[in-house]
């Protein structure tokens, strides 16, 4: 049995959501190599080989995946993977962006976030916005998986000593190129990897008052989501969303401010290890799931916990 | 242009499903059903290229059971021209979809193809890109904006840390993220007017396509439950637990 991991990186740096990912390939009892995807990715690389019990790394490192487009990928990992049993990347936008394109080239199915691997067959996933736990078996032979990187703790970043193996195949499918991005620079960790998490909902009012976390969230080093009551309101941008449809994370604390806890924020963060609600509303679901719940005005009880802090 | 609309028939937002007693699947009886909402903007942004005159007409699809003509009807009442339901069971996986979709595709030779990015059942995010890779086109995941320009169309997407903009030949795919666009609601005329507009429906052999399962759902089960903790008459008291009982803070 073998294991193609698919790095997830910027060209610069290797995620941290490789890490966890490689913790579910090691469930699959299988030898792993890492597949690294980019342009003047060497850094990346590096950083993938000296992850803990990975055999190879290979690196394509060509012009046409520098922004990793879908088009073009997917037909690198489509005949690279021919080789492995399992395909696996964590469940990042970048990854869900092509892997199911990988899948359908090779003609079988995507195991899309999976939890649990039960069997070299057979994988645990969350569907209906985790109200329920499917346990699914598969019948291909070659099996292409996304991973919930929050249900796996982070493989060692050090310790391995795999080779490096440069990879000459080119695809560049020449139907979409890449023409800019936005993406705000933040001195704030990363929503899915900080420990702490901090977000606000509807009773938020506006975009402005998200400004109150701010002063919490420096003093926490956390970082600020918001519900997609609160995206839906335009309060602030989609890529701070946590739930079903956003982003999901697991953090040591998360702090739910004004979010009543529809479902679909739920799935976002319950496995989170301590949440705290603060909400005005007694009844509001939220509560149900926080380990610590005040009920209070969000106006007054967030500067009173950002001075006392 | 002609524009492809994929619509699914999914459990409305608002119902909380369970899983049956006997963990044989969910419990879908007596549930509203209504269309997936990431479907919904998708019909919406078809519409409006109509309306701003870039496309040229609008054809809603949905693969399922005869039960899932109701969510075509509703893609027809915001606006869609005809309909297509090609006939299968209920649950086909993605893959199968994206197969089905990619057979519809030839026939009608639509030079956009819109879907959801997820349905809010499986959450499996797949069908779009995997309708990508067998129709050899190019994809725009995530759209929060979409704009043709000749013959090219220009996606910005939602990424990681914010949006990324890319250009893609057509015929190409786009799958909707939230932020896209806000549906309208259908008025009565158009929900009267859409019974009337054409809908085909199709068989899977009718397009060439075999319906095979790779995937078997041996159970469904319960989530581990969380248990409700305590309530803090104060913030001084939750910094106090935080600090000292949970130990997440120090």
């Amino acid at each position: 049995m073998s294991t193609l991991v698919i790095a997830e990186h910027d060209n610069g740096s290797l995620k941290g959501a490789t890490l966890n990912t490689v913790a579910a390939a090691q469930a699959m009892g299988a030898d792993i190599d890492i597949l690294v995807a980019g342009a003047n990715c060497g850094s990346v690389a590096e950083a993938a080989a000296a992850v803990a019990g990975v055999g190879k790394v290979l690196v394509a490192d060509n012009a046409a995946y520098e922004h990793q487009l879908a088009e073009n990928v997917s037909l690198l990992i489509a005949e690279v993977g021919a080789g492995y049993d399992n395909i696996v990347a964590p469940a990042t936008p970048n990854c869900k962006n092509f892997m199911p394109r990988v899948a359908a080239l090779l003609d079988v199915a995507q195991i899309s976030e999976i939890t649990s691997v039960e069997s070299a067959d057979t994988f645990q996933r969350p569907i209906y916005a985790g109200n329920v736990i499917a346990t699914v078996q598969s019948s291909d032979a070659k099996k292409v998986i996304t991973v919930r990187t929050t249900a796996y703790d982070a493989a060692p970043a050090e310790g391995g000593s795999a080779t490096i193996e440069a990879l000459d195949a080119v695809h560049d499918a020449g139907i979409s190129s890449f023409v800019g991005e936005e993406v705000a620079v933040s001195d704030r960790p990363e929503l899915t990897a900080a420990a702490v998490v901090i977000s606000g909902g509807r009773g938020m009012q506006n975009g402005e008052n998200f400004k109150l976390l701010d002063g919490i969230a420096d003093k926490l080093g956390a970082a600020i989501g918001a519900s997609r009551a609160a995206v839906d309101a335009g309060f602030v941008p989609n890529d701070m969303q946590v739930g079903q449809t956003g982003k999901i994370v697991a953090p040591d604390l998360y702090i739910a401010v004004g979010i009543s806890g529809a479902i679909q924020h739920l799935a976002g963060m319950k496995d989170s290890k301590v949440i705290v609600a603060i909400n005005k509303d007694e009844d509001a679901p939220i509560f149900q799931v926080a380990d610590y719940g005040l009920v209070a005005d969000l106006f007054d009880a967030l500067p009173e916990l950002e001075a006392k802090l | 242009m002609k524009v492809l609309v994929a619509v699914k028939r999914v459990v409305d937002y608002n119902v909380k499903v369970r899983a049956k007693a006997d963990g044989s699947d969910v419990d879908l009886n007596n549930v509203k059903m209504a269309i997936n909402p990431f479907c919904e903007i998708a019909v919406e942004e078809a519409v409006r290229l109509k309306e701003a005159g870039v496309a040229t007409e609008v054809i809603a699809v949905s693969v399922g059971e005869k039960s899932c003509q109701e969510q075509i009807r509703t893609a027809m009442a915001l606006g869609a021209d005809r309909g297509i339901q090609v006939e299968t069971d209920a649950g086909v996986e993605p893959l199968v979809v994206a197969k089905l979709l990619k057979g519809v595709v030839d026939k009608e030779q639509p030079q956009l193809v819109i879907l959801g990015k997820q349905s809010i059942d499986g959450d499996n995010n797949q069908t779009g890109q995997m309708l990508g890779a067998l129709a050899n086109m190019a994809q725009g995941t995530f759209a929060s904006e979409v704009v043709v320009d000749g013959d090219k169309v220009n996606v910005t997407r939602e990424v990681d840390g914010g949006l990324q903009t890319v250009s893609l030949n057509l015929p190409a795919i786009v799958t909707t993220d939230l932020r896209l666009n806000e549906p309208r609601y259908a008025s009565l005329p158009n929900i009267m007017k859409a019974k009337k507009k054409q809908l085909d429906v199709y068989s899977p052999a009718d397009l060439g396509v075999e319906v095979t399962s790779h995937l078997t759902q041996v159970k469904v089960e319960p989530p581990a439950e969380r248990k409700a903790g305590v309530k803090v008459a104060d913030v001084d008291e939750l910094i106090d637990k935080l600090k000292n009982e949970a130990k997440v803070i120090s």
